[in-house]
């Protein structure tokens, strides 16, 4: 399924300020959508059946009509079912009114996606029924002795007695992998390998999407630095960098300026590390540069999971009193083995690194719930699995910065808590606990500040998106840092960002992992006055 | 200077303090202010300024303050705003009537039925007295927590049915790991058939360790208890070697089908697959099967041997 028969889709110019109009005509046997990512507009122009509209009916059409408040690199899809996976995107560039604080010779828009030949339908039924299908390196014998002769017996043996009573992989970086998936630059496959032309010394703003449906891309130019000027759309104060990890839909705009050589290398190799999308920029076309080897593939830590106090502990002796506020439901006891309490107290555990986190009590024994993170920490300086210590510079939540100040200001009145919940054996994914088809909406009147904490509860990374409303994040100490679209939750990470209620309706909010939004980690937020 | 146009209500404070260098600066406290690396304004504690001493800042170098360096000024934190600094639209009849009014019909997923079979073990045994055919299948369809599990065993024996069942349990998760069973059981064989209630649990005890304990209560007061495991050790993540294990208890003896009270016979088996798909894996293996007590002593009446070590063929596969 394409627009306008590309994938992806034609790329569209808007200009702030201007009122476009868009008619969207259906010429599927489905019903169909198109949604503005991280586009400000009027709730029934959101493109989301079911909130913003009833949808697109076949040989239906629907004219989308709206100011455009705002400039940067954005995306559109369908909000259909899994249209989006099977190439119902493109990308959405909107010129500035105001001219911009840097300026460039190129631009070019670099879309990263994910492509099966598979029905994804028939992907989702087989995660359902085996959610390790994709994963083709789960830890072996091979590893055992491996991970025995470097770490010794004991070690070893502690790591796979908490994995194996955690009923989890340390191998699960992604539920879908290169074993079905070719990973695209702008619809290429790497052997086709799009490339972008340059002059030598020109300046060239490269335009990065991740239009992927379940792929994380670690991004990086051989040779070249990166000046990030844009996230989410939004400029952000200049900082160059050698590699990006991009969350599924987010985007960053990244300038680059080619000097010596007459190609680099454009290589994004997938997160789980299955996989690489590749393009090119070159002085012409048909000549390209090496491409570089996957990187070794990361393992998931307790440290990861914001468990990391588990290891060596031995709580047997512990007094349960003395964990109030802990819910220890969703985890068997034995995991805790090994940590020395012989005499616990609160200030033991205060001193174990960060406070001991508390969870909704609809995840108390919940069968949807396989785990619940201890101490999770903001992370917004942590470059992420994989990318650590590689001897690159990775940029970093930490290194985002608004080139404007805190657009409200305002102290958010309330907080509201959410956590990020799964089973990865059912392959359930939810917010505390509920799947969407049972959850009631969040509630938001309108005109107010709110602070949304997310604390995730699961072994995998999450791109959490919110229709209609900008999330502006915050430091661990509550300032303003960033504003964007897609916040990236990984494991053991519990961020916060501030939000302004100031359009009115019904908005998605949702993990932007076609799947897990699919199965239910979905939250309708209304905004009412 | 007019507070009053102002849209940072907040900064008053901070006007307050602009004002003394009005003079010298000659210009409207609102420009420099708005030209003001907010992430040092972050980090102001507005209760210092309370105690600020005013003639301190008449010597306050204004040229830096042009320059954007409020370096002086770190450590102030003004109040927020009460109000959004970027106003928030007042609302009109046309936003009100853009709200989605209808119903969700795009169904998440995660409601859908959802469904497993699979054929754990379909297989010729190089049995004692001849060759066997031997399934094993299990599977269920329903949601995350409530589900329908089919189960079925069974053995011919050079073409002869010695053992089929069936059977048919609801299943609902009570944790994370765990489902609670219940339904009926039906023997085709061994005997005449018999019908039994079930109820269960079953669960994954470790990673990639099944687990499953089974009661049943038969016609004339018969009970029985089958416990299983099965684990997977991952040779290779496609050439996996899987260790099983069976027990089956009865209350009563029951000559006819040739089963003695307390443990009747045990099964353990281990099976070495290769995943050509995931959902297609052939395997060899052997299995060891034990017959204990009265069962043992009804199986020799019938000539038949206690202990059977088996070489087996088969092939796994689910949908």
């Amino acid at each position: 399924m394409t627009i306008n028969g590309s994938l992806p889709g034609p790329t569209l110019r808007w200009r702030e300020g201007d009122t476009i109009t868009i008619r969207v005509r259906n010429r599927l046997k489905e019903e169909t959508s198109i949604h503005w990512h991280g586009i400000i507009l009027p709730t029934n122009m959101d493109g989301v059946p079911g909130l913003s509209f009833q949808g697109i009916a076949p040989d239906g059409m629907y004219e989308y009509k709206f100011k455009v408040k705002q400039h940067g690199t954005y995306w559109y899809h369908s909000h259909s079912g899994f249209q989006e996976q099977v190439g119902v995107y493109g990308p959405l560039i909107i010129d500035p009114k105001e001219p911009e604080k840097f300026s460039c010779d190129r631009d070019y828009v670099v879309m990263l996606s994910d492509w099966s030949d598979e029905n994804p339908a028939r992907v989702l039924a087989k995660l359902k029924k085996d959610s390790g299908y994709y994963n083709f390196h789960k830890r072996t014998v091979g590893d055992f002795i491996d991970d025995v002769s470097e770490k010794g017996w004991s070690k070893t043996i502690a790591d796979r007695k908490m994995w194996a009573e955690m009923k989890m992989s340390p191998t699960d970086l992604a539920d879908v992998s290169g074993y079905t998936y070719t990973y695209l630059v702008n619809g290429h496959a790497p052997d086709t390998n799009w490339t972008g032309i340059f002059k030598p010394g020109e300046k060239i703003r490269l335009r990065f999407i991740n239009a992927s449906a379940m792929t994380y891309f670690d991004v990086r130019i051989p040779g070249l630095k990166m000046t990030v000027v844009a996230a989410d759309g939004q400029p952000i104060q200049p900082v160059s960098v050698d590699e990006l990890r991009m969350a599924v839909a987010e985007t960053y705009d990244v300038i680059v300026e080619p000097t010596d050589q007459a190609a680099y290398t454009i290589f994004a190799q997938s997160m789980d590390r299955t996989g690489y999308a590749r393009g090119t920029l070159a002085i012409k076309e048909g000549i390209s540069a090496p491409v570089p080897t996957l990187d070794p593939r990361p393992q998931i830590t307790m440290d990861d999971m914001g468990m990391g106090g588990m290891e060596g502990m031995d709580m047997s002796g512990m007094d349960h009193g003395s964990m109030a506020g802990m819910d220890m439901s969703g985890m068997s006891h034995g995991d805790m083995a090994g940590m020395d309490m012989s005499n616990p107290g609160h200030s033991e555990m205060l001193g174990m690194g960060a406070a001991m986190q508390s969870h909704p009590a609809s995840e108390a024994n919940n069968p949807l719930v396989d785990m619940q993170t201890m101490s999770p920490t903001a992370k917004l300086s942590d470059p992420g699995i994989g990318l650590r210590n590689n001897g690159r510079r990775v940029l970093t939540y930490a290194d985002l910065k608004s080139t404007f100040d805190d657009p409200d200001g305002r102290v958010p009145s309330r907080t509201i808590e959410l956590h990020l919940t799964g089973h990865m054996e059912k392959f359930s994914w939810s917010f505390d606990g509920i799947e969407f088809a049972d959850a009631k909406p969040l509630l938001l009147k309108y005109g107010e500040r709110v602070r949304i904490t997310l604390v995730n509860d699961t072994m995998m990374t999450h791109p959490i998106h919110l229709h209609g409303m900008w999330s502006d994040l915050e430091d661990e100490q509550g300032n303003f840092m960033v504003r964007k679209h897609t916040i990236d939750m990984p494991p053991g990470s519990k961020r916060s960002y501030r939000v302004t209620a100031d359009a009115l309706g019904r908005w998605a909010y949702h993990c932007h992992l076609m799947y897990h939004m699919e199965l239910g980690m979905f939250r309708e937020v209304r905004v009412q006055e | 200077m007019d507070f009053e146009q102002t849209r940072y209500p907040v900064l008053a404070g901070l006007a307050i303090l602009g004002m003394s260098l009005l003079p010298l600066a000659g210009v409207r406290a609102e420009e420099p202010m708005q030209g003001m690396d907010g992430s040092q304004m972050e980090g102001m504690d507005h209760s210092q300024m309370q105690g600020m001493d005013h003639s301190q800042m008449q010597g306050m170098d204004h040229s830096q303050m042009q320059d954007g360096d409020y370096s002086d000024m770190q450590g102030m934190q003004p109040a927020a705003p009460t109000e959004s600094r970027t106003p928030i639209p007042v609302l009109t009849d046309a936003d009100r009537a853009a709200v989605y009014k209808g119903g969700m019909d795009h169904h998440m997923g995660g409601q859908a039925l959802n469904s497993l079979f699979v054929i754990d073990q379909l297989e010729w045994q190089d049995a004692n007295q001849g060759s066997a055919l031997s399934w094993e299948a299990n599977g269920w369809v329903g949601g995350n927590v409530d589900r329908l599990w089919l189960r079925s065993e069974g053995e011919r024996l050079n073409g002869v049915t010695e053992k089929a069942e069936l059977q048919a349990l609801w299943g609902h998760s009570v944790g994370p790991w765990w489902d609670v069973v219940g339904g009926v059981r039906q023997d085709f064989k061994p005997g005449s058939p018999q019908t039994w209630a079930a109820v269960g649990i079953q669960g994954l005890a470790l990673y990639d360790f099944e687990t499953q304990a089974t009661a049943f209560l038969g016609e004339g007061g018969q009970s029985a208890l089958r416990l299983k495991g099965d684990y997977d050790i991952l040779l290779t993540n496609r050439l996996i070697l899987q260790p099983t294990a069976e027990v089956n208890l009865y209350g009563q003896n029951d000559p006819r089908r040739g089963t003695g009270s307390g443990i009747s016979d045990s099964e353990v088996g281990m099976r070495l697959r290769y995943e050509v798909y995931r959902e297609f894996a052939p395997y060899i293996g052997v299995t060891w099967n034990h017959l204990y007590g009265k069962t043992a002593d009804y199986a020799s009446e019938e000539g038949a041997d206690s202990n059977d070590t088996r070489l087996v063929v088969g092939v796994r596969m689910w949908f």
